[in-house]
C-alpha cells in the first residue's frame, strides 16, 4: 500500500511538475537509508562536524538524535560544541552579518533544506545529494570553488578534504541538431582522504540525515499511516454492508 | 407556539427528560424536520456524498485549527519557527497540521465537486436559488479562509503570494493603493498584515463561514433536495403527505454518508499520512523557506486551488483588451438590433457600452485582470437567472449542452495547469482562449440553454434498488 501511494504521488509529482526546471545539471538520484540508523548517525556526525559552524540548524534540538538510537550520553561527548545543553537546538555562533561578509550571503538555516529544495528536478535529498558531489576548482571566484548543481555559489568546498580536487570534462553532444555542453565526466586533480565511492557514500549518509532532520517523525507517519490505512478499510466493509442492509428496503 | 404537553407521572425517565426539554426548545421538531423526516429523493448518485463531505471538512479544519492556535504565534518574528515547533515539538503537532493544510485543499476539492453537482443538475434553478447563492457565498468566504490561512506559516510562498494579490488591488483606480495599504496595515506584507490575517482567519471568515452553512441547510430544507434527474419529488406524495419517491435522510442517507465519509477519509488520510506535500501542490516546497522580504523567488504561484483564477488574471493583457472591447462592442450590437427591448432600454445599452469601451480604454489591462479574476467567481451568483433551459438536469439537455459542460471542465483544469507555470507565450494564448470561453459559457447561457430539442424529463425519479 505504501508503496503504492508513493508511486501514485511520484507519477502524479512527474505528470505535473509543480515548479520549472532550473537551467542546471540533471540531479543524481540520493540512495534512500532513512531506515538505516547506522548511516542517519553517520550523516549526524558529518553535519555537526562540518556544516554546523557555518549553517545552524535552529529548529532542531540535539536530543531529537535519540530517535536516531543515539544515546543523550553519545550526543553529549559526541555532539555538542556549539552549546551544552541537550535540550538546546542546533544553533550556531556566528551571525548573519559575518556571513554576508565572508561569503556574500548569509548561509541558510539547514533544518528543512532537504524539503524546500524539492523541485521538478527531484527531490530536496537528490539536489543535495548533487551539489555536495559537483564541486570544482575555480580560481575566477572569491572561494576558489564552483559547482555545477549552484553555478557562482557562495559555500567553499567543505569536504573537500575528503573529496580532494576535481576538474569537470565536458563533451558536445549533438540531439535533434542541437548541441549542447554536457557534463561527460570528471577527473581527479589532486585525490582525497577517501575513495570517489566512499565520499558518495559519506555523502548519502549526510543527505539522508538532512532529509530525516527535516521531518523527524516521518518514519513513525508512515507506520501509523499503514494501521490507520487498515482500519478505514475494514470500517468501510462494515459502513458498506450496513448502507446495504438499510437500503434494501428501498425499491 | 407550540401546546404545553403534559405526560403521565409513571412515563419512563427518557421520555419525561425528552417531553420536559420539547416544551422549551423544539428538539424533536428539529431533529425530525431535519434528519427523521426531511425527505430525500431516493436516487442520489456519487455526486451527492459531497454535501455532507464539504460539513466533515468544516469540522475537521475547526478542530484542528483549535489545536493549531493553541501553540501558533502569530507574530513575523515567531511565525515560522512556531509552526515548525508544532511539526516537531508539539505531540501529534505534525498529524494536526497535515490534517489541517491537507483539509484546506480537500476543502476546495470537495466543494469544487459540490458545486459542479448543482451545476449539472441544475440544482440552483427554482426555487433553489437561495441555497445556490449562499453556497457561493460560502465559496468566496472560503476563497478569502484559504488566502489568509496561507499566510500564517510565513515561508516564502504566503509571504509572496500575499505580497502578489494584496497588490492586485491598488490597481483599482483611486481608491486602489490606500484599499491596499488598509489590508496590509503596512507598504510591503509585514507583522502587521499577519496580525489582522490571523484575526480574520480564526475567527471573523469562520464565523461568516458557519453562519452561512446554517443558512444555506436551512433554505435546502426549506425547498427539499433536488436530485440526478431534477424532477421535484413533492409533486407526488402519499396520503400521508410524504414524496413518494422521498426517503427519510435519517436513517437512510446517513449510512450512505458513512460510506462516503470513509472513502473519503482513505483519500485523505493516505495524503496526511503518506505524502502530506503532494508533489509541492498541498504543501508548496518555497515555503519551507522563512519569508524573506528581501528575496523575491523566481516564480510565484498560488496554491492549485486558486490557480484557474490566477490564470485568467494573467490572461488579461493589453492585447486581450481589445478582444475584450470587441465582444462588448459586439453585445451591444446584437443588444440594439437584435432583442425585444424598448427603445430606451437600447439607447442605454449603447450608452453603456461607450463608456465601458471608454474605460476599458483608460484604464491599465492590470485592473482589468483583477475585475475578470473577481468577476470569474461573482458571475457563479447569477446562474439560477442565466440558466434558461426548460429542464434541469443535464440528463434530459441536447446531447450538445453536454459537450459545453464536458468542455467547460476540460477548460477549468487547463486554466488551473496554466496558472501553476511559469508564464509562456503559448500558455498565455491559450489561457486568453480559456478566459473567452469561461465567461462566453455563462454570459450567452440565456442564449444557448434555450436551443436544441430537450429530451422528455420523466414524471418520477430513475431508481434502481441497489
Amino acid at each position: 500500500m505504501r508503496k503504492f501511494l508513493i508511486a501514485v504521488s511520484m507519477v502524479l509529482g512527474m505528470a505535473l511538475p509543480a515548479f520549472a526546471a532550473t537551467d542546471t545539471i540533471p540531479w543524481d538520484k540520493a540512495p534512500n537509508k532513512l531506515n538505516d540508523l547506522s548511516a542517519l548517525q553517520n550523516g549526524a556526525k558529518i553535519f555537526v562536524n562540518y556544516c554546523l559552524n557555518c549553517h545552524a540548524a535552529s529548529y532542531m534540538r540535539f536530543n531529537r538524535l535519540k530517535d536516531i538510537g543515539l544515546t543523550e550520553k553519545q550526543i553529549k561527548d559526541n555532539l555538542l560544541f556549539t552549546t551544552d545543553k541537550v535540550g538546546d537546538t542546533m544553533k550556531i555562533s556566528m551571525d548573519a552579518k559575518q556571513g554576508k561578509d565572508w561569503f556574500g550571503g548569509n548561509p541558510p538555516d539547514l533544518t528543512l533544506i532537504a524539503r524546500s529544495r524539492s523541485g521538478s528536478g527531484g527531490t530536496g535529498a537528490d539536489y543535495i545529494y548533487t551539489y555536495l558531489r559537483t564541486y570544482y576548482r575555480d580560481d575566477s571566484k572569491a572561494t576558489g570553488w564552483n559547482n555545477l548543481a549552484f553555478p557562482n555559489v557562495g559555500m567553499p568546498h567543505v569536504l573537500w578534504e575528503l573529496q580532494g580536487q576535481r576538474r569537470p570534462v565536458f563533451e558536445d553532444v549533438v540531439q535533434h541538431g542541437h548541441t549542447t555542453h554536457a557534463l561527460k565526466g570528471w577527473e581527479q586533480v589532486t585525490p582525497g582522504k577517501m575513495t570517489p565511492l566512499e565520499y558518495d557514500e559519506a555523502v548519502g549518509d549526510l543527505v539522508n540525515y538532512l532529509q530525516w532532520m527535516a521531518e523527524p517523525n516521518q518514519n513513525s507517519r508512515v507506520q501509523i499511516g499503514v494501521w490507520v490505512m487498515l482500519f478505514l478499510l475494514i470500517f468501510m466493509v462494515i459502513a458498506w454492508r450496513l448502507n446495504a442492509s438499510y437500503w434494501k428496503d428501498i425499491r | 407556539m407550540a401546546e404545553f404537553k403534559e405526560i403521565s407521572a409513571d412515563a419512563p425517565m427518557s421520555e419525561k427528560a425528552l417531553t420536559w426539554i420539547d416544551n422549551r426548545f423544539p428538539l424533536s421538531k428539529l431533529y425530525k424536520e431535519h434528519l427523521s423526516e426531511y425527505y430525500a429523493p431516493k436516487n442520489f448518485n456519487f455526486f451527492y456524498f459531497f454535501g455532507a463531505l464539504s460539513l466533515l471538512v468544516l469540522v475537521i479544519q475547526i478542530v484542528t485549527g483549535i489545536f493549531l492556535v493553541m501553540h501558533y504565534k502569530p507574530d513575523a518574528a515567531l511565525a515560522f519557527a512556531s509552526v515548525e515547533y508544532i511539526m516537531r515539538d508539539v505531540p501529534y503537532g505534525w498529524l494536526i497540521r497535515y490534517m489541517h493544510s491537507t483539509g484546506a485543499s480537500a476543502f476546495f476539492v470537495v466543494v469544487y465537486l459540490h458545486m459542479f453537482r448543482g451545476l449539472i443538475y441544475g440544482s440552483f434553478r427554482k426555487p433553489r436559488e437561495l441555497v445556490w447563492l449562499f453556497g457561493c457565498a460560502i465559496f468566496l468566504a472560503l476563497m478569502g479562509e484559504a488566502f489568509m490561512g496561507y499566510l500564517l506559516p510565513w515561508g516564502q510562498m504566503s509571504y509572496w503570494g500575499a505580497q502578489v494579490i494584496v497588490n492586485l488591488f491598488s490597481a483599482i483606480p483611486l481608491i486602489g493603493p490606500d484599499l491596499a495599504l488598509l489590508i496590509r496595515g503596512d507598504y510591503v506584507v509585514g507583522d502587521a498584515t499577519l496580525n489582522r490575517f490571523f484575526a480574520f482567519h480564526v475567527i471573523a471568515v469562520p464565523l461568516v463561514l458557519l453562519g452561512l452553512v446554517v443558512a444555506h441547510i436551512i433554505a435546502l430544507h426549506e425547498v427539499g433536495s433536488n436530485n440526478p434527474d431534477g424532477v421535484e419529488i413533492k409533486a407526488h406524495k402519499d396520503e400521508k403527505g410524504r414524496p413518494l419517491d422521498g426517503i427519510p435522510f435519517h436513517p437512510y442517507y446517513t449510512v450512505h454518508d458513512i460510506v462516503g465519509v470513509t472513502g473519503f477519509l482513505l483519500v485523505f488520510c493516505a495524503i496526511v499520512f503518506f505524502a502530506p506535500e503532494l508533489g509541492g501542490y498541498f504543501l508548496e516546497y518555497n515555503n519551507f523557506i522563512p519569508a524573506d522580504p528581501l528575496k523575491t523567488p523566481l516564480h510565484i504561484a498560488p496554491v492549485w486551488y486558486f490557480t484557474p483564477y490566477y490564470s485568467m488574471l494573467r490572461a488579461i493583457t493589453g492585447e486581450m483588451m481589445y478582444a475584450l472591447i470587441a465582444c462588448v462592442l459586439v453585445a451591444a450590437y446584437l443588444g440594439a438590433t437584435r432583442a425585444k427591448i424598448s427603445n430606451t432600454l437600447k439607447a442605454a445599452v449603447i450608452g453603456s457600452a461607450v463608456v465601458g469601451v471608454a474605460l476599458m480604454l483608460a484604464i491599465d489591462a492590470k485592473f482589468w485582470g483583477v475585475v475578470v479574476m473577481g468577476g470569474a467567481v461573482v458571475i457563479l451568483f447569477f446562474l439560477p437567472w442565466l440558466d434558461k433551459c426548460e429542464v434541469k438536469s443535464i440528463r434530459y439537455r441536447p446531447d450538445w449542452h453536454v459537450y459545453l459542460y464536458a468542455i467547460f471542465v476540460v477548460n477549468f483544469f487547463v486554466l488551473g495547469y496554466l496558472g501553476i507555470q511559469p508564464p509562456s507565450s503559448i500558455g498565455e494564448r491559450v489561457s486568453q482562449l480559456g478566459t473567452l470561453y469561461y465567461f462566453g459559457f455563462f454570459l450567452l447561457m440565456p442564449w444557448w440553454t434555450t436551443l436544441g430539442q430537450t429530451k422528455p424529463v420523466p414524471d418520477r425519479v430513475n431508481f434502481v434498488a441497489h
